[in-house]
């Protein structure tokens, strides 16, 4: 793992991303956004892992991220709608509730489209914002009962939630009543979801990660369980991502200190080729037939076939990685030991 | 607790310590022994009390003795996290004057911003060392341990560099001044960890043990490097005035190499006294070292040597280098004259020095034990009688006297942190050189010091996650304290309740996470996220908690007619059997689900159930009556005679009960629904029994 550069920040670090691409662009990322958590003083710093002026010619001397700016960070929401315009940022301690009398509730999570913004907390509350207004375009108080840990957009009007008791919610804005569209859940046992990602050219599949770190593999199209459920990590399983431009990579990190790549793309030769090359055929066709040869290695996961290939990035952690980001050839992660890596060679 | 308290003491930060680092000679900030030991308490104005804490100790002010009674300021008995100000006023109650709190705490280091790569670093050398364990072969293992000091090494070398960074960007000169003393704490620390590691770590036999001690002094001794890169950066070094300086320099630290390079330019300058230099250089290169394979005996080593001591003694004795003092003197050091070497007292600027180029010269395959003599007469040498030496000096010559645990002890002293007496000794303990020493209190010696290391974490408000590997690691104390300390930790997010949870399941603490829980559910409670809350006690298998949250649910739905957080009652699973109340909340929601769907008979099944097997609270009996009327009053018969019976002998057993508390009389209302309910079941009656003996009769 040579290719991987860290740094000790001296803050936990509870959130990573990158800043976002055009979509045309080929270069790799070169900026990242670090959040900390824990500290008396918490902090979102910008990093540059760009080669600034040090680099050799073909970019292979890569330094350590330079630290470029950062700002405390004392949870004022206004500042969030500012910065979100143009970057995305999770677990902003905003309070949701700061009006009233009691103080606040921790937003847990938040996730931008746009000029659309929604958070979630720990109040059971999902707000929407829009980034040139300043009061919140729609609230639904008591939108669960118990705290909502992550949220994402499913489509433009549609959200996705998931809650402390293994509930996965589908909310639609273009209703006016404050029920989810949808409700799924995993059986029985109502494990904690901590975290969700929506496959990014198939928008039925869902991810989520849980707190005995069971990765789940949702179609949103059928049923209300999971299609399939996936031993992963010992502990929580924080932050799982889909690859944006290889959604056959999937990246997870938890609380036992492992981050895992799965790959899927391994049993390309398996099946006919032309399904599998882009995500957009693929969904075609798994629109179009309801066989389960041919929609996509997530859906089509049979345990009993080892298709699937994981491996571990970090061999020797022992605390937390709180958070992940991968976007193009690069990922990034920061843990509770006080660093952040960034790998830039992730499929060498 | 005891062990807790013996053997604690105030850690300050020693001015001595930096005496032979001249950047922060004196400083102002550094404590004198004149000054109190906790800033703006007064022991003799006031009487003082204190109170343990876990990583804290309260000290307050009271007036025992002054009234001939004891009052005590702090909260009795308090052991936890306390304010962090210092001078917290206390209750007055007619006391004149304010009486102040302050709060001591152990490890002062633990609060540099910078050191904190340092804790964060070797936190995971520290759990590599206790993962790998003794499969191996004992050579592969010494190799192993001593990559683990380098290792350790590297990460204080690398947080003194930063800190010097830091040094030189601070604008403030406080700050600065802050600075550049823990470089000097830390350059310390790791000079000292270095000679650990070749003495007891590597163990380094005579022979290798000299070259160890060269690179230790070479590493070590940097104020003359500036000198050394001024005159080789000059256009012309051997005119340079410090030319001979610096020849000696590399002489007295053993590096010939680069002396003789030095050498030779001169003597291409002085073409008249070539010869001179042709011999001393010659000398030089044939100067035996010891080797660091086994390709030759001590023996074989030592016979040489005593060839080329001789031959130097011969031109020394004929006068070959007489027209040059410099290489008359340098000859001389070559030949180990105490003399000529402590004339350049100067260069070597400690006694260390001194002592590894004496030993160059004069006993290059000296055996570890007999360091202990060297050490002592060099340090009496070059220090004089007059002067006494400091606590590095102690600490260093405790090493070389093989005094393991005094070198523990004075670093203790001496250091304002407990990371490098804890994590020292730790590796010490894997070398298997601490067993036979116990102390008379707590377990072992490597035990109590990452116990106070890492209560010192636990007292930081984001560091604290890195003591939980340390408690891990000791086995007799270590889960007392994490249980004491975890409690403690401030819960501000769920997340990081999760996070510390997590930290107590892995370990089967269950009396820790019932208590985490519960004051999740207390928090969530107080917001009025009952759902929250009954979701933290359900995690927690606190069957009271979830009967109160129960209550709580009914109570709601009585006083509003509708429930809240159905997504959460609806899916209760197997939990619902945590309380009997809360199984009473899922069963009596169930029936509402089942009315909703109509799906009548079940529903009736259902409540009637809830009563006869006692499930329902009493209190909640007249409710589940008043909702069996919708059923009694539909079109089609739901409730058969039978279950009419029950339900009219749950009826007469509630009016029985509450005619006893003789309260019932006075209310209209109950006294209607009573009724109501009688000529209700009464009608069902009637209608069962005629469909039932039709049914029975066609």
């Amino acid at each position: 793992m040579e290719e991987v550069c860290a740094r000790f920040v001296s803050q936990k670090i509870s959130k990573a991303r990158w800043r976002p691409l055009p979509a045309a662009a080929l270069q790799p990322p070169d900026l990242f956004a670090t959040g900390s958590w824990d500290n008396e003083d918490n902090r979102i710093s910008i990093w540059s892992v760009g080669d600034v002026g040090s680099a050799g010619l073909n970019g292979e001397y890569q330094g350590e991220p330079q630290l470029l700016c950062d700002i405390r960070h004392n949870g004022d929401v206004m500042d969030m709608q500012t910065l979100s315009a143009s970057h995305r940022w999770e677990n902003a301690h905003y309070h949701a509730d700061q009006y009233t009398a009691c103080g606040g509730a921790a937003c847990t999570g938040v996730i931008c489209n746009n000029p659309e913004i929604v958070t979630v907390g720990e109040d059971g509350r999902i707000n929407l914002y829009r980034a040139d207004q300043k009061d919140a375009v729609r609230t639904i108080d008591n939108a669960d009962s118990s705290t909502l840990h992550a949220v994402t957009f499913l489509r433009t009007t549609e959200i996705l939630t998931v809650n402390s008791i293994g509930q996965l919610k589908i909310w639609d804005f273009r209703q006016q009543r404050n029920e989810p569209a949808q409700i799924f859940s995993l059986t029985g046992d109502r494990v904690p979801l901590h975290c969700v990602d929506r496959h990014p050219n198939q928008q039925h599949i869902v991810a989520t990660g849980g707190q005995d770190g069971m990765l789940s593999i949702w179609d949103i199209r059928q049923g209300t369980m999971p299609v399939s459920l996936l031993n992963a990590h010992e502990a929580e399983m924080w932050e799982v991502h889909f690859h944006p431009s290889n959604p056959d990579h999937l990246f997870t990190c938890s609380e036992d200190g492992s981050l895992w790549h799965w790959d899927t793309s391994t049993d390309v030769s398996e099946k006919p080729s032309f399904l599998h090359q882009g995500g957009r055929s693929t969904a075609y066709f798994s629109h179009s037939t309801i066989n389960q040869s041919v929609v996509s290695a997530w859906l089509s996961n049979d345990p009993t076939k080892d298709r699937m290939e994981i491996t571990n990035l970090i061999p020797n952690q022992t605390l937390s990685v709180n958070t992940l980001d991968v976007l193009g050839p690069c990922l990034v992660y920061g843990t509770d030991a006080e660093a952040i890596y960034v790998n830039r060679q992730l499929f060498a | 607790m005891s062990s807790l308290q013996t053997g604690v003491f105030l850690k300050q930060v020693s001015e001595d310590l930096f005496q032979i680092l001249p950047p922060c000679r004196n400083h102002p900030s550094c404590l004198t022994d004149t000054s109190p030991v906790v800033p703006g308490a007064d022991p003799a104005r006031t009487q003082l009390c204190f109170e343990w804490g876990p990583a804290e100790m309260l000290l307050c002010e009271t007036l025992f003795g002054r009234r001939g009674g004891e009052r005590r300021g702090a909260p009795g008995g308090s052991a936890g996290p306390a304010p962090t100000g210092c001078g917290v006023a206390g209750g007055g109650d007619g006391a004149p004057g304010p009486s102040r709190v302050f709060v001591v705490r152990r490890d002062q280091d633990i609060y540099m911003e910078t050191l904190r790569k340092l804790f964060n670093e070797s936190h995971g050398i520290f759990v590599g060392l206790q993962r790998c364990e003794e499969e191996r072969a004992a050579r592969a293992r010494n190799a192993q341990l001593v990559q683990v000091s380098k290792n350790y090494r590297s990460v204080i070398r690398a947080c003194m560099e930063d800190m010097h960074q830091a040094a030189i960007s601070a604008r403030d000169s406080a700050l600065h001044s802050q600075y550049s003393i823990q470089v000097s704490i830390l350059s310390a620390m790791e000079l000292i960890w270095n000679l650990c590691e070749i003495l007891f770590v590597e163990a380094a036999p005579a022979g290798p043990l000299l070259l160890r001690l060269l690179d230790w002094v070479q590493l070590h001794i940097c104020d003359v490097d500036n000198m050394v890169r001024e005159v080789l950066g000059s256009e012309n070094p051997s005119k340079h005035k410090l030319f001979w300086n610096v020849v000696d320099i590399f002489v007295l630290q053993g590096r010939m190499d680069e002396a003789r390079h030095l050498l030779s330019k001169e003597a291409i300058a002085n073409p008249t006294s070539m010869n001179m230099y042709k011999i001393l250089d010659d000398l030089m290169k044939k100067m035996p070292v010891p080797s660091l394979g086994n390709t030759q005996t001590l023996t074989e080593m030592e016979l040489k040597w005593q060839h080329w001591h001789e031959e130097c003694q011969r031109y020394l004795q004929d006068g070959t280098f007489a027209s040059n003092s410099h290489m008359e003197s340098i000859c001389k050091i070559l030949l180990g004259d105490e003399n000529a070497i402590l004339e350049k007292k100067e260069l070597m600027t400690t006694w260390y020095h001194f002592l590894v180029t004496r030993l160059l010269y004069s006993h290059p395959t000296v055996k570890p034990m007999e360091l202990r003599f060297y050490a002592q007469s060099s340090m009496d040498m070059f220090l004089g009688e007059e002067s006494n030496p400091e606590p590095l000096d102690t600490i260093l010559m405790a090493a070389f006297e093989f005094e393991l645990h005094q070198v523990i002890k004075e670093c203790s002293v001496a250091l304002s942190n407990w990371w490098f007496v804890a994590h020292l000794t730790d590796l010490l303990d894997h070398c298997k050189l601490l067993q036979s020493h116990n102390l008379y209190f707590g377990s072992n010696m490597r035990e109590f010091l990452l116990l106070e290391y890492a209560s010192g974490l636990f007292s930081h408000h984001s560091l604290w996650q890195l003591g939980v590997d340390y408690f891990d690691h000791c086995p007799e104390y270590g889960r007392v304290y994490l249980e004491l300390h975890i409690e403690r930790i401030p819960l501000n997010t769920e997340q990081k309740a999760l996070k510390v949870l997590r930290i107590c399941e892995q370990r089967q603490m269950h009396e820790q996470v019932r208590s985490i829980c519960k004051i999740m559910a207390m928090k969530a409670l107080r917001n009025n996220r009952l759902g929250s809350a009954l979701s933290w006690s359900i995690r927690a298998k606190d069957a009271a908690f979830a009967t109160l949250i129960s209550d709580r649910f009914l109570k709601d739905y009585c006083e509003r007619g509708y429930f809240s957080d159905l997504d959460l009652i609806d899916n209760l699973g197997p939990s619902m059997l945590l309380s009997d109340r809360l199984t009473f909340l899922g069963k009596y929601r169930e029936f509402h689900r089942l009315y909703g769907e109509k799906r009548f008979s079940e529903a009736a099944r259902l409540l009637l159930m809830l009563m006869t097997a006692h499930i329902a609270p009493c209190s909640f009996w007249m409710t589940l009556l008043t909702d069996a009327l919708p059923l009694l009053e539909q079109k089609e018969v739901i409730f058969s005679a039978e279950q009419t019976y029950e339900l009219m002998r749950c009826l007469e057993d509630l009016t029985a009960r509450k005619l006893d508390k003789q309260k019932f009389q006075d209310d209209d209302v109950e006294t209607m629904k009573v009724e109501m309910l009688r000529l209700a079941l009464a009608r069902n009656l009637a209608r069962v029994i005629v469909k039932e003996g039709t049914l029975e009769g066609s």
